[in-house]
């Protein structure tokens, strides 16, 4: 099936080779360059809030061809995340955005209610939603209905580095979901990536893991490596072996005609 | 002599049509990608192995590789039903209200060229029936017709339904499939689940079956599911008559319809119905796509294995000891006390029509119950609440 076709990510029409999508917080921003083009990424998240603080600048360090994944972070409710997500417009990030809706200052939990409502109200301003969220199963259909072009579940609190906390709940995101599911938040090691991608996922999002390396260079490639060898798992179908058929049958000898 | 018949793809006048819905494209386009021969072991191997079994596993648990691996099959599937429904079996039995039919399918009992008697129940008998299924302690009720929108019209069926209503706490119907607001009336009336067979899913085949009538129409059958499920029905039953057609692609198809509309509707309660076609016994021709109890079996646990979650109605055309080794294993829910003919339940009613078919297991509610005991399984009459 899918093993002989080219193994692309197509999120809202748009079709990348790289897996793995890097954040650009917490970087010296002469750093973003070179952990870019070791991990591989393509799509690079980026604060609007740091948009502004760089005065453009930060947009210098980002390689050509990188698609820019503009966030929502800042804002509380959906209205506000529309608010953002038009600045992102003006300021020439492009069409993709993340909605973050975040009103718990602690743990930084995304509120899966104001970001499904996000999600129509951005998907209406023809924007391609890619809302990060709690994995609860009812939410994320919520935002497939409302527009979404993938759903970025997080591993764990974001910048915990604790790894795939809520894996069971993604996994029955990626059961039943139809669209790309990006695990965001909380992926501390490569091989924590790596999991995440045989069990199914589809990209994964990472920053503080990259960012707070003792040689972030040498931790995106890293990263990559992890992503790829998960997806080539993941794609290769995990082998078990099962007993052989047992001589007595307990459960079938009861058959006739 | 060439007759012209209806184009059987073709709607006729009064039928809804979902403009907007692509699932029967797609559960068609599925079973014409789907080559069963193509498996090896070791896809079943890891068929049975998946936590989640994706459609391609679910191909290869029908596929004739699966068939060496017949008891692992039945040992997955029995750990999926206890995990999902316990030690529960549920009970049910169907009422034949009429089987007066517009219909000519070449190997039905009903089908309106078949000289048999016909009846109709009006409203005092069919509360008679009600009345003496009840006092055995039935709780749920499936109401059947013959496919006659004219001897038994909408408003017929859903006063049927209201009757039942009052003698049972879960009202079920297999009637011929209807447009999204009369699934709504009947669901008013009192009825919250709708079982429709497909028969079989290869349309040319369909097309050579079903000469003539509304049964005819192919697509309007296929779509009868969703616009129950869109009438406000809590439950839709699939089936394909196993035999009509090559039986693991009919198979693969009901189980990729049940997929699609489950992932579509996520709140809708799924069920598949396991009829077949018995193969003529000691048949100088054997032919490799005849459905004997083995491959109903495979196809029951692949249905099981496949979306664990999902109701699983064993047929009263099978043995009662078929019956008996299946719950618990893969079917959950069981008919008890039946009578295919119109008007058998109450003694006060004259048997006024003749069966659809020859049931095999005609044990009343006492026996199969006491049979579900054995087994060390629990019987359920009832585990529903509707609501309007």
């Amino acid at each position: 099936m899918e093993k002989n076709k080219k193994d692309t990510l197509v999120i809202g029409g748009h079709e990348f080779t790289s897996r793995f999508i890097l954040g650009s917080g917490k970087y010296d921003p002469e750093l973003i360059k070179a952990a870019v083009e070791h991990a591989g990424a393509q799509i690079i998240t980026l604060a609007l809030r740091r948009v502004n603080s760089f005065s453009g600048n930060i947009l210098e360090h980002i390689p050509e061809g990188v698609t820019l994944l503009p966030n929502t972070s800042g804002a509380r409710n959906a209205e506000e995340a529309l608010k953002i997500a038009l600045l992102a417009r003006e300021a020439g990030c492009g069409s993709f955005i993340k909605i973050e809706v975040i009103h718990d200052s602690k743990y930084l939990l995304p509120d899966n209610y104001e970001t499904a409502k996000a999600c129509e109200l951005l998907a209406k301003e023809g924007f391609i939603p890619l809302p990060y969220m709690y994995p609860d199963l009812n939410a994320a259909r919520d935002m497939v209905n409302a527009g979404a072009a993938a759903i970025m579940p997080l591993a764990a609190p974001i910048g915990s580095n604790q790894g795939l906390a809520t894996k069971q709940f993604i996994r029955i995101l990626i059961e039943e979901i139809d669209l790309p599911i990006i695990v965001d938040a909380g992926i501390g090691k490569p091989s924590q990536a790596c999991e995440a991608m045989e069990m199914g996922a589809d990209a994964i999002m990472a920053n503080t893991a990259i960012a707070t390396a003792g040689d972030i260079v040498a931790m995106a490639s890293a990263f990559r490596d992890a992503i790829n060898a998960g997806r080539t798992a993941y794609l290769a179908g995990t082998g078990r072996v099962l007993d052989k058929a047992s001589a007595s049958s307990p459960l079938t000898g009861f058959l006739a005609d | 002599m060439t007759e012209q018949r209806t184009d059987h793809m073709k709607y006729m006048p009064g039928m809804e049509v979902l403009e907007d819905s692509d699932i029967g494209d797609r559960v068609i386009a599925a079973m014409k990608a789907y080559d069963y021969d193509k498996y090896t072991a070791s896809d079943v191997k890891r068929a049975l192995a998946a936590e989640y079994l994706s459609p391609d596993d679910f191909g290869a648990l029908l596929s004739p590789a699966a068939e060496p691996f017949l008891e692992q099959i039945a040992e997955r599937a029995k750990t999926e039903t206890g995990k999902h429904f316990g030690n529960s079996v549920l009970l049910f039995t169907p009422l034949y209200i009429a089987n007066y039919c517009e219909n000519y399918c070449i190997y039905c009992g009903f089908n309106c060229h078949n000289k048999i008697r016909r009846a109709k129940l009006d409203s005092d008998a069919i509360r008679r029936e009600m009345e003496a299924i009840a006092a055995t302690g039935m709780e749920e009720v499936l109401i059947l017709t013959g496919e006659s929108r004219k001897m038994s019209d909408v408003r017929y069926i859903g006063e049927a339904c209201r009757t039942a209503r009052e003698y049972f706490k879960n009202v079920g119907v297999e009637v011929y499939p209807m447009n999204t607001d009369e699934y709504e009336y009947l669901h008013s009336c009192g009825a919250d689940y709708v079982t429709v067979f497909q028969e079989t899913y290869n349309s040319d085949k369909y097309e050579t079956l079903h000469l003539a009538g509304h049964k005819r129409i192919f697509p309007y059958r296929l779509n009868a599911q969703e616009r129950a499920i869109r009438g406000g029905m809590r439950g839709v039953a699939f089936a394909a008559l196993l035999g009509l057609d090559d039986f693991r692609k009919d198979a693969f198809a009901t189980g990729m319809h049940a997929y699609l509309l489950q992932r579509k509707y996520p709140h809708a309660e799924i069920s598949f119905s396991c009829p077949r076609l018995r193969p003529i016994i000691n048949n100088d021709k054997i032919n490799p796509k005849d459905v004997h109890e083995r491959q109903l079996l495979q196809v029951m646990c692949a249905y099981r294995i496949f979306m664990p979650f999902a109701g699983l109605t064993i047929s009263t055309r099978e043995r009662a000891d078929f019956r008996d080794h299946v719950i618990g294993m893969c079917a959950t829910k069981i008919s008890a006390g039946v009578s295919t003919g119109i008007g058998e339940h109450s003694d006060e009613n004259e048997n006024e029509g003749d069966a659809q078919f020859e049931i095999s297991d005609g044990r009343t509610l006492d026996e199969v119950i006491e049979g579900i005991r054995r087994r060390g399984l629990q019987p359920v009459l009832n585990d529903y609440v509707y609501i309007q």
